[in-house]
């Protein structure tokens, strides 16, 4: 007997075993993550807290306590750094997918070589230069390093959204009395923002949880909240740094399920397009 | 020039001189003269990538001529933008605004143009009337049939009053009744308003039906103009004859009192004949005397059934021919073609080496 042909209930065992592991690997983390918020005292040899209770999360709420200013600070980066993307996105996304651009894969393949370079020497680089012309430890300088990121995702995005507004549609209006800019702003920009929407989304999480250039080029002048957690974390607080992970997944998982209804098979079917 | 001349004394209400349209090193239009007059419907009819559908694109602005002027109304538009030529065009994919609603397709032309918003009400109102689609406004238009989106195309385009209605292939997306039915219906609105109209089409049928004039387009040049029964009778070309349905084309001897035999069959000059499947007869008795018709004998090759009738290929000794006849008969019967004197087109004879009447030509 092969393992193709095994017995029904052997293989729903099998299977139940499978999406269990399955499960743990994916939630295990999870779980512990919500232990460690809840737990009051939990030391070395025992499996489960010895205490649950919410005084971590007053310590994180109360108005001196410095994580709601760093979610202030993570917000207010994540939606410059939105703001800055789009800037760039819109019209670079635009020119990418009508103008007949002779280099235009290698331009999109431009924009994803900050993803494939290792990150850390780039930031060390980054953090060098931005110290010799006084963006060190800004927010300017923050939101600088995240937009090279998140200018991937919204190029990338932006041009596939507008790839798949048909030409036609602009011409009707071109056609009926609208002057070029009329017609990007009733027509094009209208029907592509969908795809628009998705691509800030993405920006503001990617930005919302980027560590590592925030660590080289803002600290210590910015704290944003994975910096906080990072600092909770190292100091073997590991209340604090599980809450702010929680606070964290807030805004990830909204906004996920709202880009699932925004990007659509059209606009996902033009991507690198 | 002597066109020139004539075109200045008695402009036509478009009138398109000398237009040449390239794209790289490829000529798609080549030196295209044409006038339409006010309130006619003109057909701009030929095969995919004839150039046709350029013309059209240039007189709507999207395609930027290298020579040649286009005027409506005696005003030079060559060189406008789209927006400011007072064209609407219909699409072949329709290109409404999916983000809008049909009232607001159909006022997008007048909210260009300034119109107050009761203006515009009353305005996309009449359109609805007009178009028989009453209290359609507030539907999107994503939930429309194939036939109520041409219509709401249809009105976006009227509800402007444009000077010139320019239509891009708008039945092809349409089922067969649909298209028979709207056909009739755009031909009956288009003479009520009398709206000088440009129709882009590949199908000889509407070309016939709906137009006052029909000019055939081949490889980027205009091969003949004039009314539907003009074109489809007395076809000046090989190549018109053929898109008009003289599907029959084969080299016959001509002699000199003019009666035809087929090739080879006596003394005579020789020429090309066309005529259509269904204008000729099959005869399978005895050899017709031959009198003033073409009578090509040889047998029956193939039978297909087309409903009224069969449709026969007879191979002769110049070739293969079809003929149309209403009884059915075995494969290999023996049997002439007769065609009429009248039925038959005759060209001159085809060179050898032009097979490819209709494949791009280079620039002249």
């Amino acid at each position: 007997m092969n393992a193709l042909t095994l017995p029904s209930p052997l293989r729903a065992l099998l299977r139940a075993v499978l999406l269990a592991l399955f499960a743990f690997a994916i939630f295990g983390p999870l779980l512990n993550l919500f232990l460690w918020a809840f737990a009051e005292r939990w030391y070395f040899p025992s499996k489960l807290p010895l205490e649950y209770g919410l005084t971590f999360w007053y310590r994180v709420f109360q108005p001196r306590g410095n994580a709601l200013a760093s979610l202030g600070t993570s917000v207010w980066i994540a939606v410059l750094t939105v703001f800055l993307s789009l800037a760039v996105a819109v019209p670079a996304g635009y020119a990418l997918a009508r103008l007949k651009l002779p280099w235009r894969s290698a331009i999109l393949l431009v924009f994803l070589l900050p993803q494939a370079v290792p990150n850390l020497p780039v930031y060390v680089n980054i953090a060098q230069v931005f110290y010799q012309i006084g963006l060190n430890g800004t927010i300017v300088g923050v939101v600088l390093v995240h937009a090279s990121h998140g200018l991937v995702l919204a190029v990338w995005i932006a041009s596939a959204a507008f790839a798949s507004v048909d030409v036609s549609l602009e011409e009707a209006a071109r056609n009926l009395g609208a002057s070029a800019w009329t017609c990007f702003r009733t027509v094009t920009l209208p029907i592509a923002a969908p795809g628009l929407i998705a691509s800030a989304i993405f920006v503001f999480l990617e930005s919302l949880d980027e560590f590592t250039g925030t660590y080289f080029v803002g600290v210590p002048d910015v704290t944003t909240l994975p910096l906080l957690m990072f600092n909770a974390s190292m100091g073997g607080n590991y209340q604090i740094a599980s809450i702010t992970a929680l606070l964290l997944l807030i805004p990830s998982i909204g906004f996920m399920l709202v880009v699932e209804r925004f990007l659509k098979a059209d606009v996902l079917a033009m991507v690198g397009r | 020039m002597i066109a020139t001349d004539r075109l200045k004394a008695n402009p036509s209400y478009l009138s398109i001189e000398a237009l040449t349209v390239a794209y790289g090193a490829t000529r798609v239009l080549d030196r295209v003269s044409l006038g339409v007059e006010r309130g006619e419907m003109i057909a701009l009819l030929g095969s995919s990538g004839c150039g046709k559908t350029t013309l059209l694109r240039a007189i709507a602005g999207f395609v930027r001529p290298e020579s040649g002027t286009i005027r409506v109304g005696g005003k030079d538009i060559t060189h406008l933008p789209p927006e400011a030529r007072e064209t609407a065009m219909m699409f072949q994919s329709y290109a409404l605004w999916p983000h809008m609603n049909v009232a607001d397709n159909i006022a997008y032309g007048l909210r260009m143009r300034g119109w107050t918003k009761a203006a515009m009400a009353a305005r996309v109102a009449d359109m609805l009337k007009l178009l028989q689609l009453d209290g359609f406004g507030p539907r999107p238009v994503t939930q429309l049939s194939g036939g109520q989106r041409q219509r709401v195309a249809l009105g976006r385009a009227l509800a402007i009053d444009p000077h010139l209605l320019l239509l891009d292939e708008p039945m092809s997306n349409l089922d067969y009744k649909v298209r028979l039915e709207l056909r009739h219906e755009l031909r009956a609105l288009q003479q009520r308003i009398s709206i000088t109209a440009v129709y882009v089409t590949h199908d000889r049928e509407e070309a016939l039906t709906l137009s006052d004039r029909i000019a055939v387009i081949d490889a980027g040049r205009i091969v003949q103009v004039g009314a539907p029964e003009e074109i489809f009778h007395r076809p000046t070309s090989a190549f018109v004859a053929g898109f008009m349905g003289a599907d029959n084309a084969i080299d016959v001897t001509q002699r000199d009192d003019g009666t035809l035999l087929a090739a080879g069959g006596g003394p005579g000059a020789r020429v090309r004949a066309h005529f259509r499947s269904d204008s000729a007869r099959l005869e399978t008795g005895s050899t017709p005397s031959s009198g003033p018709d073409l009578v090509l004998s040889g047998t029956i090759e193939q039978a297909v059934y087309i409903g009224q009738g069969y449709r026969y290929r007879v191979r002769t000794p110049g070739g293969d021919v079809w003929v149309h006849a209403p009884d059915r008969v075995p494969e290999g019967t023996p049997a002439c073609v007769v065609v009429p004197r009248q039925a038959v087109l005759l060209f001159p004879p085809e060179p050898p080496d032009s097979a490819t009447t209709s494949a791009m030509r280079p620039a002249a």
